[in-house]
């Protein structure tokens, strides 16, 4: 059976609650070792690998930022930012038994130190399914403003 | 009337007072007497690489467009449409044969000359075109660093940079033979004074402090290569307010010490360009990926800051925007573009394990220098063992202020120019 539209957003909105909560360890867990976590610059571009990022994270940079994050050693995240995310608009654009690709909406509001800011974002996720449930093979956060100045970010969209 | 804020009672030689970051008539004072009067950094020549390429982009307030015309010369037009004021381009950058007003149709060249309007029968015999181009400002470069001025008076570009032409060239090494081109840019702004990111270019000081949590993510080797606030770099005073800083002396001219041990980190890449390169082109080019050692501040815009060009933009008295520009080797193998380009994600940037935590630092500097009323900014590091070079410039150590020192002397004369203060009261 393919996988569903249902089980993928279960399991999205369980990394978004993970990332809000600060379970960053856990987090890492969702990923395939050859998972990847992008947050692109330019959101058309076919091969982000060759272009410059945000974030273009692996698993050794994905740990380095959790570790970053959980520190205390970085004055932007100490203390860290609180977040609440919201996804939605969810889409199935192609699945069959062991791999399928989402895409949905997510709007995400930070607050730290007395300032809130917005960052709305179209997200696209790449699932496998392993003998451990979905993981997620690639993340790809295309922020609304991603060509736009923003303001910076410790946490993980 | 107002009263103007006196720069002279501002800032000293080490020090200075905590409103020049928040003074809202100083800064529009800063806007005229200094924006307006300098040589201000546009583009790079890799940004225009074909006869029509154009970027759009600022100089102080005022929004322009850097043409490459037909034949190959830049132009700098304010990007103001002379019937009613429109700007006449939107795009952040492209290739046009003209520029043509969307209001009412005013065409422009690539040149900013006014070419044709639309129904000219209202305007009789009355309309010039030849006095009607979009305004140019003058345009000057240096090995690929185009500026711009609105100051018809100003000293040539070669003569205001100096001393720092021979930093732009040895900075320029890291195209490992090939020119070097821009490759994309991380943008974002910080709600603080523009001076804090100036002086920060040159703050050796904070590095191990603010930066921990970035070196904690690198290898040992790498984090000793960054380990130079108590090693032998310094800080040189280039006049007119640029300054160099340089934190890793070996990594000063590239093409130097080729035959230096390859880095562990940069190993795997040596090994993929052998397949292509005989061995002194690999350590050239795994060399010239891993940057320069030096930070060089050119006075008031822009800075060749190890391996990017970063670019700071006045928006108000509070809030500055910066770009981090990467670059890499035009025509070179493009694993080690590649690899520049991960490098400079992994620090740069608004999501980088660098950049948000000095945007922190200068975020706390802008708040934190609002409390009480004349209290000094000290800018006094490293006075003390100050020297001068044969050369006649000054120089200390790496962790010493002397650069804001340098920035904050031009900054001075600029603010209390005759010239500048009478064209700002027309
Ligand atoms: S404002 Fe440009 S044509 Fe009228
Ligand atoms: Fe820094």
């Amino acid at each position: 059976m393919s996988i569903t539209l249902a089980d993928a957003i279960e399991f999205i909105t369980l990394e978004a609650d993970m990332l809000d909560y600060g379970q960053f360890k856990e987090w890492l867990s969702l990923y395939t070792p050859d998972g990847l976590y992008i947050v692109p610059i330019d959101p058309d571009a076919d091969d982000y690998q060759k272009k410059l990022n945000y974030a273009y994270d692996n698993a050794e940079m994905r740990q380095n930022r959790v570790t970053r994050l959980l520190s205390g050693r970085a004055i932007s995240a100490m203390p860290p930012a609180h977040t609440v995310r919201l996804l939605g608009r969810y889409r199935m654009l192609e699945t069959d038994e062991t791999k399928c690709i989402v895409r949905c909406a997510q709007m995400l509001t930070e607050m730290r130190q007395g300032r809130e800011r917005y960052y709305s974002a179209n997200v696209t996720f790449h699932l496998v399914k392993t003998d451990d449930g979905l993981k997620i093979d690639r993340k790809i956060i295309c922020l609304l403003t991603s060509t736009e100045a923003l303001t910076t970010v410790s946490y993980i969209l | 009337m107002t009263l103007l804020p006196d720069p002279a009672s501002l800032v000293n030689e080490d020090r200075a007072d905590g409103s020049i970051y928040n003074n809202a008539l100083l800064y529009d004072m800063e806007m005229d007497r200094i924006f307006k009067r300098n040589w201000i950094w546009v583009a790079h020549r890799s940004d225009l690489p074909d006869p029509g390429s154009f970027i759009t982009t600022f100089v102080g307030q005022h929004p322009v467009i850097v043409s490459r015309d037909r034949k190959g010369e830049v132009h700098v037009l304010l990007n103001r449409c002379r019937h009613r004021g429109a700007t006449v381009c939107e795009h952040k950058s492209g290739k046009a044969a003209s520029f043509v007003c969307p209001y009412h149709g005013w065409a422009y060249g690539q040149d900013g000359a006014l070419r044709a309007v639309p129904q000219p029968k209202g305007y009789g015999d009355s309309l010039d075109k030849s006095k009607l181009p979009l305004v140019s400002l003058r345009v000057e470069d240096y090995n690929g660093m185009i500026f711009a001025t609105f100051n018809a008076d100003i000293m040539p570009l070669d003569e205001w940079l100096g001393p720092a032409k021979i930093w732009i060239d040895l900075f320029m090494k890291q195209g490992a033979g090939w020119p070097i081109k821009t490759m994309g840019e991380h943008k974002f702004t910080f709600p603080g004074n523009w001076k804090i990111q100036l002086e920060n270019t040159t703050d050796a000081y904070h590095f191990p402090i603010v930066h921990k949590s970035f070196l904690d993510s690198v290898d040992n080797q790498t984090q000793n290569i960054f380990d130079f606030v108590e090693g032998d770099g310094f800080v040189e005073d280039l006049g007119n307010g640029h300054s160099v800083m340089v934190m890793i002396p070996e990594l000063v001219d590239l093409e130097e010490n080729l035959d230096a041990p390859i880095p562990e980190r940069f190993q795997k890449l040596a090994e993929a360009l052998s397949k292509d390169y005989p061995p002194e082109k690999v350590r050239q080019i795994v060399r010239a990926v891993g940057g320069s050692g030096f930070n060089l501040n050119l006075y008031p815009n822009v800075a060749c800051s190890m391996a990017f060009f970063r670019v700071l933009r006045p928006l108000a008295v509070d809030e500055t925007e910066i770009r981090h520009i990467a670059i890499g080797m035009d025509g070179g193998p493009e694993i080690a573009n590649e690899v520049r380009l991960r490098l400079h994600e992994h620090f740069q940037g608004p999501l980088g394990f660098g950049t948000p935590d000095d945007s922190e630092a200068w975020d706390r500097v802008q708040r934190g220098a609002l409390a009480g009323y004349n209290i000094d900014i000290l800018l006094n590091r490293g006075l003390e063992h100050e020297a001068k070079r044969e050369s006649g410039l000054l120089f200390s150590d790496v962790t010493a202020e002397t650069g804001m020192r340098a920035a904050y002397r031009q900054w001075l004369t600029d603010m209390t120019c005759e010239t500048a203060i009478e064209e700002a009261a027309q």
